[in-house]
């Protein structure tokens, strides 16, 4: 029983995973950037949403909207201000300013509040366990995962069956193509940052309340390894993404169970490097042929 | 003629260099320099070192690489082990540590090369990051409470270090191997069009970049008393990032005085590193948005001097950023 108890840890950190994954996946899809800064929106979420339940006494789910709102428009000031004018750039250009953005929310939230961590209040929610067939699986797991594929359910609604979605299919698939064609090829970059940024702030808050403490530099590692499950996936593919980070989850929570849970955090980076060589479109990718 | 002449200035950079170290050499036997000054000039030659090795791979061969502390580390630990652990000299360590860090390059490099552009760098940033946390779980060289090392260097080891560096690196530019890699860095599949052999070069470039960067990692264990593996995160190869991408990507003198100008600058702020992470971000960014390709692009500083020629090294349109 123990490996099934491992198992539903590993989905509930997996589902984190993949709420990340999704902005990572989306944005580079449409605009072809690792947006490096995607870990530190996801703390920015956590903070949000550790400040509405502790100082303004709000609930556990009017602080998930309120985080996802403000992390929309934060991703969307991002984009405007710091990757528009590169839409043109060479692709190392705008991954260091990928870098420099990142490197600016961290440092930029430790010089405005300081760099010791906080602690979520715990039983915000009040959940009991449950028990199955004598796996213990707690209420927030439960929640988690509840959380988690409600948001993925809707995002596949959106992507596929309204028009900004539709927009965004277009634009990703050619973006000179979909202007033509009179998409509004900014507006449609801006609403995949703000889905993408507003996923990865509830992502910030479950994870705050799953492990109960945030501090400043906590989107580094868990933005790294949601990059690593969007490559899994095959980078650019939406269920790709949530298969990614759920089997990153799960490789990572067996991983600790067999006992090397310090070795834990390089597990990721081993799995990405022998896909990157196996398999580099991922595992729902095609193999693109290079054109001169 | 040419051959003559530029033969020639090549003695003369070396002779002045030599001058320089002479001096300082007695400035500080003098105690004119006193310690914070030598620590600070010892810094700034290991990033000097890290910023060359790294120029190398990105700014020569166009390969976006964003793992360097990850060589850094196995230089440190390499050598480290070497003098504590073997008690063999400090030569020895750093060759130790320049070696094994390049044997590391070769066994990253052959199978991540393949990868171009993100991947390669997300692929890179992995391999760093394994780096740390093997170093991390291995009780051998102390875990995450780290290694303590004698302090060895003195100034003339790291002078030396670094000039051979520079000369190794502008001469490997200037010969027909660095001609090679400049045509993968314009363009990979033109040049796999003329006959070239672009993995070999790749690897070659990334092997050499690795080398220099674990002589800077011994240089750095052997500075700074004590090495952790914190000291070689993810934070650290944005550093040398930094360096190479401010002083303009391909450009070897840009490199270096950036990792001079930034050296210092980060010293001075020091006591705010908060500060000094905000700056460097918005510079970063201020930087690819107004002028991409660095402070020099991919001019070298003498051809500022050369009126009407282009630089070596170089494309010939320097407003032109090329780089991946």
């Amino acid at each position: 029983m123990e490996i099934i108890q491992q198992l539903v840890n590993g989905v509930s950190l997996g589902s984190i995973y993949a709420l990340i994954a999704l902005g990572y996946t989306m944005v580079y899809g449409i605009v072809k950037l690792i947006n490096f800064a995607h870990g530190d929106v996801f703390m920015v979420g956590a903070f949000i949403g550790f400040y509405c339940i502790s100082i303004f006494h709000l609930g556990f789910f009017p602080a998930l909207v309120i985080a996802m709102v403000a992390c929309a428009i934060f991703g969307v000031l991002i984009e405007r201000i710091a990757y528009k004018p590169l839409r043109n750039a060479t692709r190392i250009a705008a991954l260091i300013t990928a870098i420099g953005v990142s490197l600016f929310i961290e440092y930029g939230t430790i010089y405005a509040r300081g760099a010791q961590p906080e602690a979520y209040p715990s039983n915000i929610v009040p959940l009991k366990s449950l028990e199955l067939f004598g796996v213990k699986i707690s209420g927030q797991s439960l929640l988690i995962l509840g959380t988690s594929v409600f948001l993925m359910i809707l995002l596949q609604f959106i992507v596929h069956k309204t028009k900004i979605g539709k927009a965004m299919r277009a634009v990703s698939h050619d973006m000179d193509a979909a202007r033509l064609m009179g998409i509004n090829v900014n507006n449609t970059i801006s609403a995949t940052f703000a889905i993408g940024s507003a996923l990865a702030g509830a992502a910030g808050v479950i994870f705050g309340m799953y492990y109960t403490k945030i501090e400043p530099l906590m989107g580094i590692i868990p933005g790294l390894k949601a990059f690593v499950a969007a490559v899994l996936g095959g980078i650019g593919i939406i269920p790709g993404a949530m298969t990614g980070g759920l089997l990153l989850g799960v490789i990572e929570a067996l991983v600790s169970a067999s006992g090397y849970s310090l070795w834990r955090d390089g597990v990721a980076f081993v799995v990405l490097i022998l896909i990157l060589i196996f398999r580099p479109a991922g595992l729902f990718g095609k193999n693109v042929r290079e054109k001169v | 003629m040419k051959t003559l002449k530029q033969t020639k200035t090549f003695w003369i950079w070396i002779a002045a260099a030599v001058v320089f170290a002479v001096v300082t050499q007695f400035l500080i036997n003098g105690g004119t320099l006193n310690s914070f000054y030598v620590n600070t000039l010892f810094f700034i030659g290991i990033n000097i070192i890290l910023a060359a090795s790294l120029h190398l791979i990105i700014g020569i061969t166009g390969q976006f690489s964003i793992g360097h502390a990850g060589f850094l580390a196995v230089g440190a630990y390499a050598s480290a082990i070497v003098t504590t652990k073997l008690s063999l000299p400090f030569p020895v360590a750093l060759l130790a540590g320049g070696v094994v860090a390049a044997i590391a390059g070769l066994v990253i490099g052959i199978p991540t090369l393949r990868l171009r552009g993100d991947y390669l760098a997300i692929a890179t940033l992995g391999f760093g990051e394994i780096m740390r946390i093997v170093f991390l779980n291995m009780d051998y060289v102390g875990g995450a409470s780290g290694m303590t090392v004698a302090h060895l260097i003195t100034w003339p080891w790291l002078f030396a270090c670094v000039l051979i560096t520079i000369v190794v690196i502008v001469n490997f530019t200037n010969s027909t191997h660095g001609r090679a890699c400049i045509s993968v860095r314009e363009n990979e599949i033109a040049a796999d069009a003329m006959g070239i052999n672009t993995t070999y070069y790749k690897v070659m470039a990334f092997a050499i970049g690795a080398f220099f960067a674990g002589i800077a990692g011994a240089l750095h264990a052997h500075n700074f008393y004590i090495i952790q593996p914190t000291n070689f995160g993810f934070l650290k190869s944005f550093d040398i990032l930094i360096f190479v991408v401010l002083g303009g990507l391909g450009s070897m003198s840009g490199a270096v005085i950036a990792a001079i100008l930034l050296t210092i600058i980060s010293t001075f702020l020091a006591d705010f590193p908060e500060v000094r992470m905000v700056v460097y971000s918005l510079v970063l960014i201020a930087m690819m948005l107004f002028r991409p390709q660095g402070l020099l692009g991919t001019r070298e500083i003498t051809s500022f001097f050369k009126v009407g020629k282009s630089a070596k090294g170089g494309s010939q349109d320097a407003s032109k950023q090329t780089v991946a």
